[in-house]
């Protein structure tokens, strides 16, 4: 089971990062629930996502101390770092946030997705982090379940797709380094 | 196979398979995504949508389609489902069956958008005029909010009554795994020729009223409901039990809210307390005897009752509870959504 708060600008693809990861737990035959804030909270500050995946049911979808949290922005990381469980992750999409998390008893991990996906796919940064997602997941969600998550999202433009899957593939090579 | 859904989307797909081809509403956050949903996919299906000019029209609208004899519903929020009440309280005492949904805001007055549970009273106690229930389904997962929505039909024609089904913002907004049962065939749907308005077919007239000026035809009138809601209570009446079978520390939560608990209740029993749920699923009728059976336990401490208001439902569960135990109180209101971590502290420390 993994807890997991994905947070960012609204137009950062914070929501269908999460969507991205609870269409991958349901092709790996995982139980999902995926929580978006909504309302005027979505514009402006901080538009966020709260995502779980078990083998068990899921019972409370909102998540207190998450397992991961992915801040795309620092306002973000400000609000979120200090709930983050200890021996839990933190990854900042370092291309916005500049500066480091003040926890010592986490893994911190700073990932320039935008660069990194833009030399694939200029909007494949959300799809990037799912790629850098699944090493930390450490194998309960296959790279497989992952290409038939994207495959299904971007049902109506297949164009999309092989770029899309590359950027997924560019990612999980990038966190292989980091993540043993 | 299980998708995807987001629980507003779902309601409004499982009520199309179910046969419901006729929605009227008007829009209010956090319930959108059903009139957005059902816009394309009634007329899709053969049916029809209608965005009224205002939650009363929507209402009136929904009282003659189903005295019309068709499968019809509404769905609002909070502020909405307030002006729709004089239509409930004319749907009910016409007998006319009829799905409304209301996904809660917080209150009082047009309140905020986030997740509420403050129509409890409303809802239960019937928020219209006059003496009668609608029946109210509480369901706290997306696959039971579909499960629920497609037998609400039948249980509305099989009682000839409005059924009001109601989630918060907070489940019409999340996505969980789902699966939508087959389409119904609409020739196996009840044969409402009896009673309905459907049309000048044996010169027989129907009518459809909620008139009755004279007092003893009212009285017998209100006697047949009451009757009727009696066998409601026999017949429908559900809860779910949650580790209560040892349990010294019993919540009491419906809805979203019941979900919290269960973690909380994880949490609790790692930690070697013994605590367990009694998630009342309809919400009227009341799961009385569940929780007055686990009153006579002796193993039992006391209740709490948590919800998403300044304490509602509560008084159902002191009824219940009769004296027996002591019942207590956890909630939060305004919009915000108490942790399991609350929870955990609470039955430990007593705050």
């Amino acid at each position: 089971m993994q807890k997991i708060i994905i947070s960012g600008f609204g137009g950062q693809g914070v929501l269908s990062l999460g969507k991205f990861i609870s269409y991958s737990a349901i092709e790996q035959n995982l139980n999902t629930s995926w929580l978006p804030s909504y309302g005027p909270e979505m514009r402006g500050g901080t538009a966020n996502c709260s995502v779980i995946y078990s083998a068990e049911d899921i019972a409370a979808p909102v998540i207190d101390h998450p397992d991961i949290l992915i801040a795309f922005n620092e306002p973000s990381l400000d609000k979120f770092e200090g709930s983050v469980k200890a021996g839990g992750v933190i990854i900042t999409n370092s291309d916005i946030v500049h500066k480091k998390t003040t926890r010592k008893d986490v893994k911190f991990y700073q990932v320039p997705v935008d660069t990194l996906a833009a030399a694939i796919n200029k909007r494949g940064a959300n799809v990037y982090m799912l790629g850098v997602l699944l090493p930390i997941f450490n194998g309960d969600i296959s790279e497989e379940a992952a290409i038939h998550a994207v495959e299904h999202v971007f049902e109506s433009k297949p164009k999309v797709i092989p770029s899309n899957i590359e950027c997924l593939k560019a990612g999980i090579e990038y966190m292989k380094k980091f993540v043993k | 196979m299980k998708k995807l859904w987001k629980g507003n989307e779902a309601i409004a797909e499982a009520a199309v398979a179910a046969g419901c081809r006729y929605f009227f509403g008007y829009p209010i956050t956090p319930q959108n995504e059903i009139p957005e949903y059902l816009s394309w996919r009634l007329p899709e299906v053969g049916g029809a949508f209608i965005q009224a000019e205002s939650e009363v029209s929507a209402i009136n609208m929904l009282y003659g389609a189903a005295g019309a004899g068709a499968r019809a519903m509404t769905s609002s929020s909070s502020p909405g489902i307030s002006l729709k009440q004089e239509g409930i309280s004319y749907i009910a005492a016409a007998e006319l069956p009829c799905v409304i949904v209301n996904m809660m805001r917080s209150g009082p007055g047009l309140g905020g958008i986030q997740p509420a549970q403050g129509d409890y009273f409303q809802a239960t106690k019937g928020g219209g005029h006059g003496d009668y229930h609608p029946i109210v389904f509480a369901p706290s997962s997306i696959q039971e909010f579909v499960d629920i929505t497609y037998g609400a039909f039948d249980v509305a024609d099989k009682y000839r009554t409005p059924v009001m089904i109601i989630g918060d913002g907070m489940l019409g907004q999340m996505m969980e795994p789902a699966e939508i049962p087959p389409m119904r065939d609409l020739k196996t749907l009840p044969d409402k020729n009896e009673w309905a308005a459907c049309g000048h077919s044996d010169g027989r007239p129907r009518i459809i009223n909620s008139l009755r000026i004279e007092p003893d035809e009212l009285e017998a009138f209100n006697n047949h409901l009451f009757k009727k809601y009696e066998e409601i209570t026999k017949n429908e009446t559900r809860c779910e039990e949650y580790l209560t079978s040892d349990a010294e520390y019993i919540f009491v939560a419906y809805g979203s809210v019941a979900r919290i608990c269960k973690a909380a209740i994880v949490e609790l029993r790692a930690q070697g307390i013994k605590a367990g749920l009694i998630r009342p699923i309809t919400l009227y009728p009341y799961p009385t005897d569940a929780i007055a059976s686990k009153a006579k336990c002796d193993k039992v401490k006391k209740f709490i009752t948590v919800e998403m208001s300044m304490g509602q439902m509560i008084e159902d569960v002191r009824l219940a509870v009769n004296g027996l135990k002591p019942v207590e109180f956890y909630g939060r209101s305004g919009g915000n959504v108490m942790m399991p971590a609350d929870l955990v502290k609470y039955v430990k420390e007593g705050k």
